[in-house]
């Protein structure tokens, strides 16, 4: 994307495709998994191209990369083929190699390059995660053409049948358009959870196309030493929490984020923050909604102590409800919550965290 | 050992402006930062260097001529060398134009001493793509290793480098050949203050500033607006969607009433909410 958004081409410029480019048909998802797991960005993907493929009358693709000796993998992949034909995917297009068990930038650039120029897919979208990124910014490099990153939206312009890329900027107080016009494919990347999961249909029906990634393990110079896990913390979990308890500076000091972990404690909810918050390290950096954090979806988001700035607004709007509890009326964040508690916060969210329990503790005892 | 490291002057957004009624930015006045990203990439490049007991770190900024500023920081906290890439013609490039117009001055640095390790920041807070850094080695056939939280072992003498790479759900530790590219997590090193010499060097010194012939550059449709594959055709402000909070009654009240109201409101509204509730803290 071009940094400096004033410099954009004027209007009315003419762009013809081409004629290289006009077999490249069809939109392509990048199925990301690592170890038989797919990462769910990739589902929400494969929902948002299936609109995309559906717009421009054609094929949606899913490309899975993978390999290994194991058994119990090889039956993960094929499982993935057969989930991604129910979250959309007309064809999928499984490469294995021995090569492609573990995510190097190498192995996988030149196993999606090769799909690429054999099938030749005028659209390819990748989640943004660390492996997306890694992998995008190479793959377009050796292809040659454009990618936008991040992007909060997707459309197809009729008028030249290219992908319309739309993503924040300046710190997400303007939007900005992106396309590629002259090059194929066009390329995109999306953060999880900006996108909605899809509903999956597994009687859908779909052909997976195999082959084999022939490059040996001799030819590969990056070697990986050792895998160390993630302990299994709450807050690597935001994207996907059904229900968060967010702290602002508004909280006043760390210690009051404990009161937020106990309404968490009760709601099985995670705890995320604002920025500042995390600056000055009251809690873990992965906690972080918004702009240059997570974005999150959850059914309900509980911000309390949080000035609503648009940084952190574009991480945590889709939320189903939103609760804001200020003790400034005027807070920006009343402009877009779906209820408002002016008040407080280390007086309302203990109790909160009470109501919560009585009312949990009546339903639990009626049913 | 050879390093560069890729520095960017950004505006600093903190301080952008939007104007009210043409929703345009106003970046008058507005203060330039290197990005702060870029800074943990310097500091590990020089740790390296000095680690290693020798060698060059060399600091690379395209950008307009007011990016030198950059350059100078870079060299009071004590780089050892430093190139702007400035020109007219490089203005609007995207990030394969830039990536390209890096790669080339990067090659012509290498002519002078091999290069061995490249680093970049994460991401920049204005393009904010992190896809340079990758375009980069991608174009100078580099070993990539991204998202870098430490570099366990830099062996000159068997030419290779062991380092840990932040992956899905896990640290991946790999070990590759140089030269390589890193680009480096933030917040994994404390950035050093600079000693009295090098402030004095770092004032002192001209800076050298390379076109695009100087970079070796012959073709000037790769670079700029022309080398760029994307086009930004639209900008504008969000729409206001969203209608205002539904205030709850608080005037008189408790907050333990104010909290069951909330409770009440919100499973009225949806069932759902309440047995999802129900399941969650079960
Ligand atoms: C490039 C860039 C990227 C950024 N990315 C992010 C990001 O990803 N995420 C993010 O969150 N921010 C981000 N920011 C920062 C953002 O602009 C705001 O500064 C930040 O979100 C404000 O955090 P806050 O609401 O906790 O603090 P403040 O803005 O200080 O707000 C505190 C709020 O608490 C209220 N309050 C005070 N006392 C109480 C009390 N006792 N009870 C209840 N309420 C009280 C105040 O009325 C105020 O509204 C970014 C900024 C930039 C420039
Ligand atoms: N104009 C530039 N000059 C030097 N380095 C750059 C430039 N643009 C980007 N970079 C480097 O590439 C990294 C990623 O940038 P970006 O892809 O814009 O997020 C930055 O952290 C810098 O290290």
């Amino acid at each position: 994307m071009n940094a400096n958004t004033e410099n954009a081409r004027p209007k009315g410029r003419r762009f013809q495709l081409d004629p290289k480019f006009e077999a490249y048909k069809g939109v392509w998802v990048f199925v990301e998994q690592e170890r038989g797991e797919v990462h769910p960005v990739s589902w929400e993907l494969l929902g948002e191209g299936r609109k995309l493929a559906d717009q421009l009358g054609a094929v949606l693709g899913a490309v899975i990369l993978g390999g290994g000796e194991e058994e119990a993998l090889a039956d993960a992949l094929e499982k993935a083929c057969e989930e991604a034909i129910g979250f959309g995917a007309d064809l999928v297009y499984l490469a294995t190699g021995e090569v492609l068990a573990d995510y190097r930038n190498e192995t996988y650039t030149s196993a999606l390059t090769d799909l690429v120029n054999t099938h030749k897919p005028e659209i390819l979208m990748l989640g943004a995660t660390t492996l997306g990124r890694d992998l995008a910014g190479s793959v377009a490099t050796t292809l040659g053409t454009g990618l936008t990153a991040d992007c909060t939206e997707l459309d197809i312009d009729p008028e030249t049948r290219s992908l319309m890329a739309t993503r924040p900027t300046f710190g997400g107080s303007l939007l900005c358009t992106i396309q590629t016009l002259n090059y194929r494919p066009q390329m995109a990347t999306v953060r999880p959870r900006v996108m909605a999961m899809p509903a999956v249909d597994p009687a859908r029906s779909g052909e997976i196309v195999r082959s084999g990634f022939g490059m040996s393990e001799d030819d590969v110079l990056a070697k990986v030493l050792e895998f160390i896990p993630d302990e299994a913390r709450e807050g690597a979990q935001l994207p996907y929490a059904e229900i968060i308890v967010s702290g602002g500076l508004g909280m006043g000091k760390p210690e009051n984020f404990k009161l937020l972990f106990d309404l968490a404690g009760v709601l099985g909810a995670e705890v995320g923050a604002s920025r500042p918050v995390i600056q000055a390290g009251w809690v873990e950096a992965d906690r972080q909604v918004g702009q240059t954090g997570k974005t999150v979806r959850p059914r309900l988001y509980i911000a309390a102590g949080i000035s609503g700035a648009v940084q952190h607004r574009v991480g945590m709007e889709g939320s189903d409800v939103i609760v804001a509890i200020n003790s400034d009326p005027q807070a920006p964040i009343f402009d877009f919550a779906t209820y408002g508690i002016v008040g407080d916060a280390v007086q309302i969210v203990p109790a909160l965290t009470e109501a919560f329990r009585k009312r949990l503790a009546v339903t639990r005892a009626a049913s | 050992m050879h390093i560069v490291v890729c520095i960017k002057q950004v505006p600093d957004s903190a301080q952008i402006r939007i104007h009210p009624v043409t929703n345009t930015i106003m970046r008058q006045g507005v203060p330039a930062i290197v990005n702060p990203y870029d800074m943990f990439a310097l500091e590990e490049a020089l740790r390296v260097r000095d680690r290693l007991g020798g060698g060059k770190v060399t600091v690379l900024t395209m950008g307009p001529p007011t990016a030198e500023a950059a350059l100078r920081k870079s060299l009071s906290l004590g780089a050892d060398d430093a190139v702007l890439l400035t020109d007219r013609l490089f203005a609007g490039s995207d990030t394969l134009a830039t990536s390209f117009a890096l790669s080339q001055a990067i090659l012509r640095l290498s002519e002078q001493e091999p290069v061995d390790i490249v680093f970049t920041g994460k991401q920049t807070i204005d393009g904010d793509t992190a896809q340079v850094g990758p375009g980069i080695a991608t174009r100078l056939n580099l070993n990539l290793l991204t998202y870098v939280a430490k570099i366990e072992k830099v062996d000159p003498e068997a030419g290779s480098i062991r380092v840990h790479r932040r992956a899905e759900g896990g640290v991946q530790v790999l070990e590759a050949p140089m030269p390589c590219l890193i680009t480096l997590l933030e917040g994994v090193n404390t950035l050093r203050h600079g000693s009295m010499p090098d402030m004095f060097r770092a004032a002192r010194t001209q800076i050298t500033r390379w076109g695009r012939e100087d970079a070796g550059i012959d073709d000037p449709t790769r670079i700029g607006l022309k080398g760029s594959p994307t086009v930004v055709t639209k900008v504008f402000a969000p729409k206001p969607t969203a209608e205002p909070a539904t205030q709850l009654e608080v005037a008189g009240r408790s907050p333990a009433d104010v909290a069951a109201d909330l409770v009440e409101r919100l499973f009225d509204d949806s069932g759902d909410l309440e047995r999802l509730l129900l399941r969650q803290a079960g």
